[in-house]
């Protein structure tokens, strides 16, 4: 596994790059934000991604789709990342095509991908019960009533759930809160009756939703995969969204440093810039250490889920705790280093502070990965 | 590709005819080899290893064929070096003519140079220390004293050197000498190969915080060096030494991740598991077992920087200083982790009470307070990383 970008994902990150620069600097965020427009993503810009082909990567040839893998998906998210591009890519392109592809049947794939993948259809993944990220602390739960489901529970800070057309529930079918085995998924569209899904307004001005279900009833073909026996495959398609979501940390990251170190090169006090301080250029390049780092982690993670690695779960765990780590410090020093300016709303950089700690929490903090990490390693 | 496993297919053949029983066993430290006309080998497998792959070229496997090197390309390098690690082979020589002097003498070496040090660089037979540091010149390197008068044939050199590692035991110096005082301190500076058996040269080993003398201080008295040992052009020495100094952190990052000093590359889990205890397979004590697992994260992730690194084929420049300034801290916190694990066993200073693995580790934590330190302080790495890669003002 060497290192570096293809050819193919240099184009892919290019063209993501420019893309992100034209249609979607931090303006379009910041509109987005001040705008009425509840599920925080335009529709417009949607549109444009999916004529690229962005819903598609993940999506198996025989779909429709180009098989660019996560090493695609992720260059394509680091530089949306860069800008703070809404969109629902993470639920949809990456999670929502995933999961139907790893789990569902044919007649599902049928369904659903070239629905995916022609913008017609957007998903969201409900797995999360608790305050925290714990996959299988499943309590919400699935019975067969004769031909049909019966679901029950609650789902909580459910990634793009306030604007999903069709939402995958995780739910049990067996066992208890904690096991593995007895998960099931299942695929309901947004209004079925039963399903009740609230907005929740976070500090980062994205899509994320509560949802309750109550005697929620599908049909049986709305199980995706087998009953019990999800767990597994979950593990995978949450791995392959830390991956994803870390690429898009690691560009919010780049691109809040870089505001940073051109700020401290123009900004003056005591008659110099501010940038010629050691105190501040030591910690400057101490992040600048810390984000070769994290490069270095996220793109062994993709290619490792490109190359069905055995290393894969131990690449996603430290993928998301050093994009979380790095992130972490470089917003928290981007504002200190900009000073009074950067506390203020009128300037992006807090945009990027307010985003990291919610997209620390997606899918598991550090603290979550770095235990995860010492129980795979055997510690 | 195919020529590639042709070659990885050579090599194999090569090593498993050439490559001594012994020489495949863990290294123990009184069987390094370091080459030299004083070498001394305890086990004479170590010698003939060495002899073979000086032979080959293999000690310096990308240097040039015509000067006794390997003249492979970077992929039958990386190959070679699998190979090697694949065997679990000993390094046939550790050298820093071959780590540090051979790439610049490459760059800036006359012709004559070249054919008269590189072969005896690759094939051990000559050992190099490095005269850089004086009493008076740490981090502001360029304002060193050592003077060298021009005397028409030779230049006379007095002054004094600290932090020369292995000095008392190098057959060679290349030091970093003034030859223009009037000039501005960067532009005085030349970088002169000093043979140590010359009349005026002494050297006195400096014992550290560890108890072991790896450096001295070398001292220069009257010591007349001839004029075709000057590197490059007069007074631009200090632009081959800021070269040197590159490859040097690339040397010490690597080292420093690699043990430290010791060769022990004791691992920090084992080292955990064995002195805390273990409850169900894992580090007993939670405190301990995350900041190991955050050491080993950053390890990890620091480990894939290396290997990108390599990958891309990045320029040594900024680079070099990342890897040193990390590499260096890392391998400290490795040491401060082991000992913390060890409890009061990790204290030991001689075998009253005491294992030698143990007191290896107490010594080898002290020993890499140097790490971060020698070849340039961290803080001065931080510096370079500002001012060359982030072009923050000075």
């Amino acid at each position: 596994m060497k290192l570096v970008l293809t050819e193919e994902q240099q184009f892919l990150k290019d063209t993501a790059q420019n893309f992100a620069k034209d249609k979607t600097p931090v303006t379009h965020f910041r509109e987005m934000r001040d705008s009425e427009n509840s599920q925080c993503w335009d529709e417009s810009i949607w549109k444009e991604m999916v004529e690229l082909g962005w819903s598609g990567i993940l999506v198996p040839e025989k779909f429709g789709g180009s098989e660019f893998g996560m090493a695609g998906i992720s260059v394509i998210m680091q530089e949306l990342g860069k800008t703070l591009t809404p969109s629902p890519i993470l639920s949809t392109s990456v999670l929502g095509v995933s999961a139907i592809n790893m789990l569902g049947s044919d007649e599902q794939k049928e369904n659903y991908l070239p629905k995916i993948l022609a913008g017609e259809l957007t998903t969201a993944l409900a797995i999360d019960e608790g305050n925290h990220h714990d996959p299988f602390a499943i309590e919400a739960t699935a019975v067969l009533d004769g031909d049909e489901w019966v679901l029950n529970g609650k789902k909580v800070f459910v990634v793009d759930g306030a604007s999903a057309d069709t939402v995958l529930l995780v739910a049990r079918t067996s066992g208890k809160s904690g096991e593995s085995n007895g998960i099931s998924v299942f695929a309901a569209n947004n209004d079925s009756p039963g399903l009740n899904i609230t907005k929740i307004a976070t500090a980062d001005s994205r899509n994320y939703a509560n949802i309750e279900m109550s005697d929620l009833k599908l049909d049986q073909n709305a199980l995706l995969g087998e009953q019990d026996l999800a767990g597994e495959t979950l593990e995978k398609i949450l791995d392959l969204g830390r991956i994803a979501i870390s690429a898009e940390m690691l560009g919010n990251t780049e691109e809040a440093f870089e505001v940073t170190v051109n700020y401290l090169k123009e900004r003056k006090q005591f008659g110099v810039q501010i940038g010629s301080f050691q105190a501040l250029q030591h910690r400057a390049a101490k992040m600048f250490c810390e984000i070769e780092l994290t490069k270095s982690a996220v793109i062994a993670a993709m290619h490792a889920a490109d190359e069905n690695s055995n290393e894969l779960e131990r690449l996603a765990s430290l993928a998301k705790f050093q994009a979380g780590e790095t992130l972490h410090l470089v917003s928290n020093e981007a504002i200190q280093m900009h000073g009074g300016i950067g506390v203020t709303d009128e300037y992006d950089i807090g945009f990027y502070l307010k985003r990291a700690r919610v997209a620390e929490q997606i899918f598991g903090t550090s603290e979550f990965h770095q235990a995860r990490y010492a129980d795979i390693s055997g510690f | 590709m195919e020529h590639l496993e042709q070659f990885r297919q050579e090599v194999r053949d090569w090593l498993e005819v050439n490559c001594p029983p012994s020489m495949r066993t863990p290294l123990v430290p009184e069987e390094e080899v370091w080459g030299g006309r004083n070498a001394e080998y305890v086990n004479p497998e170590s010698k003939l290893w060495l002899e073979r792959m000086g032979e080959k070229g293999w000690t310096a496997p990308n240097l040039p064929k015509e000067y006794g090197g390997g003249g492979l390309d970077r992929d039958q390098t990386k190959v070679l070096h699998q190979e090697l690690f694949r065997i679990k082979a000993r390094p046939a020589l550790n050298s820093f003519g071959i780590w540090m002097l051979a790439p610049c003498i490459i760059e800036f070496g006359s012709e004559e140079q070249k054919r008269e040090h590189l072969p005896k660089i690759i094939k051990g037979e000559i050992r190099w220390c490095q005269g850089y540091s004086e009493p008076g010149s740490g981090s502001d390197l360029a304002s060193l004293s050592t003077k060298a008068e021009d005397m028409g044939d030779h230049y006379l050199v007095n002054g004094q050197k600290v932090w020369t590692s292995y000095a008392d035991k190098a057959d060679w110096i290349f030091a970093l000498v003034r030859t223009g005082p009037k000039e501005p301190k960067h532009n005085g500076i030349s970088f002169l190969l000093i043979d140590m058996a010359t009349e005026g040269v002494s050297t006195k080993p400096i014992t550290l915080i560890s108890g072991k003398s790896p450096f001295c201080e070398t001292f220069f008295d009257n010591v007349k060096a001839p004029k075709e040992n000057l590197v490059g052009v007069e007074n631009s020495g200090w632009t081959i030494a800021k070269k040197l100094l590159q490859h040097e952190r690339n040397f010490i990052s690597n080292f420093g991740l690699a043990g430290g000093g010791t060769g022990s590359g004791a691992d920090v889990v084992n080292i955990a598991k064995k002195y805390l205890g273990e409850t169900n397979g894992q580090i007993a004590n939670q405190a301990h077992r995350e900041n190991i697992t955050l050491h080993k994260m950053k390890e990890h992730a620091f480990g894939l920087t290396l290997q990108r690194s390599g990958d891309e084929g990045a320029k040594a420049s900024a680079a070099s200083s990342m890897f040193k300034y990390y590499g260096t801290e890392h391998n400290k916190d490795r040491y401060e982790l082991m000992i913390a694990a060890m409890g009061n066993k990790g204290l030991g200073w001689t075998n009253e009470g005491f294992s030698d693995d143990e007191q290896a580790i107490t010594k080898a934590w002290l020993r890499t307070k140097a790490n971060s330190i020698e070849g340039g302080t961290s803080e001065v790495q931080l510096n370079v990383i500002s001012r060359r890669v982030l072009d923050l003002p000075n």
